[in-house]
């Protein structure tokens, strides 16, 4: 078992490096010159010149992205001169927001935390419930509106649904205010009021594909033949559905939703815009109508750090319960 | 899913009363023909691939240019008049406002867009998914580790956030390399990234498969008799892959208009006078307040072809694998 989990961590910080060079390269060698891209459209050449030298952009590319790391190891220094110092883990240096992309992110990770986190929670009640609903009633009218609501969901795009959310809740009932987000530290009732819509906008979304999954996960379970076994020895069928089937039939369930949910801290790009919400996913895109490349590196690679943890910890948790894996 | 109204019990008659069996491929279709829902999914999807294709037939018929800017349906500020955003005879759905294109012709003209995305993207991810699935799987060794792990590597990044940021220094780049210069590269960015991002699932089930199906004692006797690897491919593995094919891609084709349509609402795609659903949906969102018609049309339509895919597609799955009848009932 330790084997099995030291490889599964080696190969999760090889994914990583590569993840991190790939990254750095893609940003560094797609747009002509980086360097430009650091100033507004009327920029003196000088301000080119100098930006370029303080970024490093004109030192061969495996120095560049040596830097890159030593900074998230040691922090490092922009600039020549004046020079402006991000202490470690220090992910560059925005050249437009004239602030340490570091201190972008610790701003904005809450965010998205906080909306992933509610829209998670509502979906797995939603997805597990009605599918588990589903499953019992088979072919009757609560598996119909299940299976209904979730093939209406899967179709339904997010934004979408976001928007028609604000149209009815917001705009005509006025139930609630537009979102606003603040923080939860501030004001608690103000972060939920601001987060409610977010979070069932995502939930419903996402819940669709997991009253699917639950749903056929738990008749295909019922089909097992140890479940034949627990009825005939007269189980109550209360106690096998809760005890056996829903325990082997939401396993695969719960480490999909582990990784939906680690790819949703890397920014919830379309519900943070819909709702104006300053999460990671405003950050990329206000990054990315700014050319800042220092910004989109990092929340790239943020992104990638929390699928790529996400996958190990659902790989070693499965070698947990499922010895099978770990001979793979 | 309950789209399925066949079980085995039902489909079998059909073969009883031809004693010459059936083919798969005529079981599953007969199959699919008693899937009244899929049936009618199947024929929502064909009435768009109709307007699609006959777009600037129907338009120039109904006089609906998708193009022509109506002043006389806006009013002062530049909404649509009259109720619904500005639906009347001339304009069945209403115009658009700030402009007064009409939404009929824009929708039938934007479901060429959506449709094409849809389809090109699935054909060439399936098409890469496909061949890099088999020689991983065929080929084993050093070829499958590489394919594995570029997998690996791929679904690592967080793939819309890509999508956006390299949207604007990619499509100059293949400006620069001389792809025609407008929309046509930036739908050819759109289909790239699609399949970049979008192979690793198709190569993945194929991988399993062939892996599974290389052992089997049907390949092993082909091998015996000296088949080519040529023969193997052609006519003993593709054949017992086409229906995983055919559904995968089936179930994934909503998948990129819906993308395509995420994608122009946060700006990337199409620039007007074009339309797709999408950009028409991220256009709309400047004036979802005054003209919530203009935020609905285009949404709800998106909205039944996605549905339709994916309900034809369901359907599709259970004709083929008649073993997901058991637990679909």
């Amino acid at each position: 078992m330790l084997i099995f989990i030291a490889r599964r961590l080696l190969f999760a910080l090889a994914l990583l490096f590569a993840v991190s060079a790939f990254t750095y390269v893609i940003f560094a060698a797609l747009p002509s010159d980086p360097a430009a891209l650091t100033c507004g459209k009327n920029c003196r050449p000088e301000v080119i010149a100098t930006n370029r030298v303080r970024l490093g952009y004109d030192k061969p590319i495996v120095v560049q992205y040596g830097q890159f790391l030593n900074g998230i190891f040691k922090g490092r220094s922009y600039g020549v001169s004046e020079g402006v110092h991000c202490p470690a883990p220090s992910l560059g240096y925005s050249f437009r927001k004239h602030q340490c992309v570091t201190d972008l992110i610790t701003r904005s990770l809450p965010v998205t935390a906080s909306v992933a986190l509610g829209a998670f929670v509502l979906w797995m009640l939603i997805g597990v419930g009605l599918g588990t609903m589903a499953a019992l009633k088979r072919g009757r009218w609560p598996d119909r509106l299940a299976t209904g609501f979730s093939v209406v969901g899967i179709s339904l795009p997010t934004f979408f649904v976001g928007l028609l959310a604000i149209m009815v809740f917001v705009i005509w009932t006025g139930l609630l205010p537009f979102p606003r987000y603040e923080g939860i530290t501030s004001n608690p009732a103000k972060w939920f009021m601001s987060l409610i819509l977010p979070w069932f906008t995502l939930a419903i979304v996402s819940a669709s594909s997991y009253v699917r999954l639950t749903r056929n996960g738990i008749l295909e379970v019922m089909n097992e033949e140890f479940v034949r076994l627990g009825l005939a020895k007269g189980l109550r069928r209360r106690t096998l559905i809760i005890k056996y089937v829903m325990r082997a039939a939401l396993l695969p369930i719960v480490t999909i939703a582990g990784l939906d949910f680690a790819a949703l801290l890397g920014g919830a790009v379309i519900t943070e815009s819909v709702f104006n919400l300053p999460g990671m996913g405003k950050l990329s895109i206000m990054a990315v109508n700014d050319s800042d490349l220092p910004i989109l590196v990092a929340t790239t690679l943020v992104a990638a750090v929390f699928i790529v943890i996400a996958n190990a910890f659902v790989d070693i948790l499965y070698g947990f319960l499922d010895p099978r894996v770990r001979l793979n | 899913m309950t789209v399925s109204n066949t079980s085995d019990s039902e489909a079998m008659p059909v073969a009883d009363t031809a004693i010459v069996g059936l083919s798969p491929s005529r079981l599953a279709l007969a199959r699919f023909r008693r899937d009244k829902v899929a049936v009618i999914a199947f024929f929502v999807v064909c009435f768009f691939v109709f307007i699609a294709i006959f777009a600037p037939v129907l338009t120039s018929v109904f006089n609906l240019s998708p193009y022509a800017l109506d002043r006389q349906a806006l009013n002062d500020y530049g909404n649509p008049i009259g109720y619904f955003g500005g639906i009347s005879w001339n304009h069945p759905l209403g115009v658009e406002p700030g402009t007064g294109r009409d939404i009929l012709g824009r929708l039938m003209y934007g479901a060429r867009v959506s449709l094409l995305i849809g389809f090109i993207g699935t054909i060439v991810t399936t098409g890469v998914g496909l061949v890099l699935g088999m020689v991983s799987g065929l080929r084993r060794g050093l070829l499958d580790s590489v394919i594995t792990r570029v997998a690996d590597l791929t679904l690592a990044f967080p793939s819309l956030l890509l999508i956006i940021a390299l949207n604007r220094p990619l499509t100059q780049r293949l400006e620069s390399i001389g792809v025609p210069k407008g929309n046509f590269a930036r739908m050819t960015y759109i289909i790239l990234v699609l399949t970049v991002f979008g192979w690793v699932y198709m190569a993945r089930l194929i991988r399993g498969q062939v892996l599974s199906l290389r052992e089997r004692e049907f390949v092993e006797a082909a091998r015996s008799f000296g088949a080519s690897n040529t023969h193997i491919v052609f006519k003993e593995l593709l054949p017992n892959l086409w229906a995983q094919v055919i559904v995968f891609a089936t179930l994934s084709l909503p998948g990129y208009v819906a993308v395509e349509a995420s994608l122009s609402f946060l700006g990337i795609g199409l620039m007007a006078p074009a339309a797709s659903w999408g950009t028409m949906l991220g256009d709309s969102v400047r004036y979802y307040r005054a003209d919530p018609t203009y935020l609905l049309i285009p949404g709800v339509t998106l909205m039944i072809l996605v549905m339709a895919f994916n309900l034809m597609g369901d359907g599709l799955r259970d004709a083929v694998d008649p073993k997901s009848d058991r637990q679909q009932l």
